[in-house]
């Protein structure tokens, strides 16, 4: 079982490092022709940062369009950055100062990632036009950061896991080699779904982590008329058309 | 054009239940064969258009990263399913923004993302909602992706920016590539084309109608005013809308440029071969055409030798003016590099109102109560002035200079949240009725609210789409038609001329005598 989880985990993150590696060189080399900011847009680079900052720190425009919707997201993904950052200590030898400092916090961040999530979950069952749109994946994606979440949960509050152990397999881990996982079922449960969560982050919807940042209604500069903005394909139709 | 309810004007705009298939129908004319041939796209749709299509959804991927970002981002959160006019009038769940990008990254998801080409395998697509290109699905994006105007309000709403107009024009483009264009876009394109503006309209036809206009200005304010076509060696070219050369109320805004270039002092001319600023390139989602439409305009500024470019009340023209015309048509490095290139009427006379250079009587217009309808190209696709969101309060500072009684519409609907007109990009024709009818609802519910509250009598515009949508739709509603202004009629109105033969204040005319002694001395 040791020996497993430490496979699929090397092979989890290969997964997700190649995979968004692919994704993320696929946007970047994307052209975008044409100048589209959702305007009114900042005028400056600066600017452009700010926006970007807004969006992704307390989700701008989705507080403009739903308040439930924001409420729960922000909850859900607030809590899921510092569970993660509390998790940092099970690769550190000596956690940092910042990953100390938050792991109280951390400890119950989980439950508003459970709770953001089934908010999120409900209203995909209770509203009709957002059931509409929901295909079968949308709904087992919310399930597995739900298992991911219980499972941590239970954990930390009821089936008290040899922690140290962990921590020794995961450092082990890093270095190659495989230590003993002490095995129970809610860490299996937990770190399977962690696992498979790796794996189709580069496949699935997901991809809004990177792909927030290569929107370009969101990242370019409106500056159109003060700078000409002119994409690889498009000059060559020029020079093809002068010729 | 099959019978349809004008939906209810309900106090609030109305999140309806889904109704799937509410709007179900075989969309709007199909281009024929010659304005297809004209656009350079096959004649009819050709024998293995499936796979045309798959192979051109690729292609359009590897040149829009917008598109790419856009197919792979959504997480169906639902933000966007209350934010489409469209919706919001016909309760048909394909006009959820989500709904009508779906119809699109279902054969995506199928043909381009691993998941999807593994799972179909096993058939299992349905698990992500992948889908493969068929006739119903063809079908499915002839209908409802003419069921879009490309107005991006949904854009404003999305956490990740996703934009269904681009989604919108990626699908009419492919459609037009296998050979199944829309009939309005690719007629009208092609007229511009072969006669220079979307009407149509000829150089001698358009020189009469011009020195009509003329003559009514000077029958009105004993003041000649000119408004010349092809004249080489100007400062200034007009590119405006073809409907402000003929229609009420377009022209009304048309003699309001005219008065205000005759004040400013500036030479200026319209160019036949550029006699329409509108560029339905874009609708289509053609970089190709609309990069054609566009060099005509260059070619018209070099021809006649002009060193700015101004451009009239036009939405998505503003849109493709500023925001494209630089990339299209660029570098304009022989114009005046002092100005904007390409600028806004607009811009242009609220530069004049600031310099103090425009003597008005707002008393002119006090017979109405003016709202004004932020065009959804001009707000969020476009800029106005050096300072973001300039587009929304410029119109705003002119009317209220020219206008004693301006109300706003409710702030929701409104500014970077504008609901569109309902006739916008590219579904301005008879074979629409009903969906233009419907997807205006949100704008005739704020519009309804503030003639009964704050009795309101017109409702401004500065997008030539808006407005004749608008005079169409209104009755509808139970609204007069004639309650449609352009922000430069309303400038004409108030606009006091210098040496204008005003009876009703003699005070006024020796003073703008005076003035134009001075300027006639400069």
């Amino acid at each position: 079982m040791s020996t497993f989880f430490a496979l699929l985990f090397w092979f989890a993150l290969a997964v997700i490092i190649l995979g968004l590696a692919f994704k993320i060189r696929q946007y970047w080399i994307t052209p975008a022709p044409l100048k589209i900011p959702t305007t009114p847009a900042p005028t400056t680079q600066t600017g452009v940062v700010l926006r970007m900052a807004r969006e992704v720190v307390i989700f701008e425009s989705l507080f403009k369009s739903n308040k439930w919707i924001w409420i729960f997201g922000w909850i859900f993904h607030m809590s899921l950055f510092l569970v993660l950052a509390r998790h940092l200590r099970y690769f550190q030898e000596q956690p940092w100062f910042l990953v100390n400092i938050i792991q109280p916090f951390g400890k119950y961040a989980a439950f508003g990632m459970v709770i953001g999530l089934a908010g999120l979950l409900l209203r995909r069952i209770v509203v009709d036009r957002v059931r509409y749109i929901s295909a079968p994946s949308d709904y087992l994606m919310l399930i597995m950061l739900m298992f991911i979440g219980i499972s941590g949960l239970v954990m930390q509050f009821v089936v008290h896991p040899d922690i140290i152990a962990i921590k020794e397999f995961f450092l082990a881990w890093m270095g190659l080699s495989i230590a003993e996982l002490p095995i129970s079922t809610p860490l299996v449960i937990h770190l399977s779904f962690v696992a498979l969560l790796m794996i189709v982050f580069p496949f699935s919807k997901l991809l809004h982590a990177p792909g927030v940042f290569f929107s370009p209604t969101r990242n370019q500069v409106d500056n159109p008329r003060e700078k000409r903005h002119i994409s690889k394909w498009a000059a060559e139709l020029e020079t093809q058309n002068k010729g | 054009m099959a019978d349809f309810d004008t939906p209810e004007l309900l106090k609030n705009i109305h999140v309806p239940k889904i109704q799937p298939g509410a709007m179900q129908s075989d969309g709007p004319f199909v281009a024929k064969p010659d304005h297809q041939k004209a656009l350079g796209f096959p004649e009819e749709l050709v024998d293995n258009w499936e796979q045309k299509a798959v192979e051109a959804m690729g292609e359009t991927l590897k040149k829009y990263r917008g598109l790419r970002v856009f197919m792979d981002s959504c997480v169906k959160c639902g933000a966007c399913t209350d934010k489409c006019h469209y919706y919001l009038g016909t309760s048909d769940p394909k006009n959820m923004p989500v709904g009508r990008q779906d119809l699109f990254r279902a054969v995506y998801r199928k043909y381009y993302t691993p998941a999807g080409k593994l799972l179909s395998k096993v058939g299992l697509e349905g698990l992500i909602g992948a889908k493969s290109m068929t006739k119903e699905v063809l079908d499915d994006w002839y209908n409802y992706y003419h069921q879009c105007s490309e107005c991006r309000r949904c854009s404003v709403y999305c956490p990740y920016g996703i934009d269904t107009a681009e989604i919108t024009m990626a699908a009419r483009d492919i459609m037009a590539q296998v050979g199944k264009g829309q009939k309005y876009n690719n007629e009208i394109i092609g007229k511009v084309f072969s006669v220079g503006n979307n009407l149509g309209l000829p150089g001698p036809a358009l020189a009469d109608t011009l020195e009509g206009l003329e003559e009514d200005i000077e029958d009105e304010t004993g003041v000649k005013v000119e408004l010349p076509l092809d004249r080489k060696g100007c400062d200034i070219l007009l590119v405006t809308p073809s409907a402000d050369f003929f229609a009420e109320p377009h022209v009304d805004g048309l003699m309001g440029y005219a008065k205000v270039f005759h004040e400013a002092g500036v030479s200026w001319t319209i160019s036949s071969k550029a006699s329409e600023a509108a560029n339905f390139g874009l609708f289509i989602g053609s970089y190709e055409n609309m990069r054609k439409i566009s060099l005509r305009i260059r070619e018209a500024a070099l021809e006649l030798g002009v060193k700015r470019i101004i451009f009239g009340e036009c939405g998505h023209a503003w849109r493709v003016a500023y925001s494209f015309l630089n990339t299209l048509a660029g570098p304009f490095d022989f114009l005046d590099q002092n100005y904007p290139i390409p600028q806004h009427i607009c811009e242009f006379t609220h530069d004049l109102i600031q310099k103090d250079k425009l003597k008005f009587d707002p008393s002119e217009n006090d017979w109405m109560t003016v709202t004004f309808h932020d065009s959804c190209n001009v707000a969020r696709g476009s800029r106005m002035g050096d300072k973001p969101g300039g587009q929304l309060t410029i119109p705003r500072e002119i009317i209220k200079t020219v206008c004693n009684n301006y109300v706003d519409m409710a702030p929701e609907t409104i500014g970077e949240g504008t609901y569109c007109c309902g006739g916008g990009g590219g579904l301005l024709t008879d074979d629409l009725m009903p969906v233009r009818v419907k997807g205006a609802m949100p704008r005739m519910t704020a519009l309804n609210n503030v003639i009964e509250e704050e009795g309101v009598t017109h409702l401004a515009a500065i997008c030539a789409i808006c407005k004749t949508q608008f005079s169409k739709v209104l009755p509808y509603y139970n609204m007069g038609m004639d309650m449609v202004v352009c922000v430069h009629q309303l400038v004409s109105n108030a606009i006091i001329l210098t040496g204008q033969n005003d009876d009703e204040d003699e005070d006024d005319e020796s003073e703008a005598t005076a003035e134009s002694a001075e300027a006639a001395n400069e």
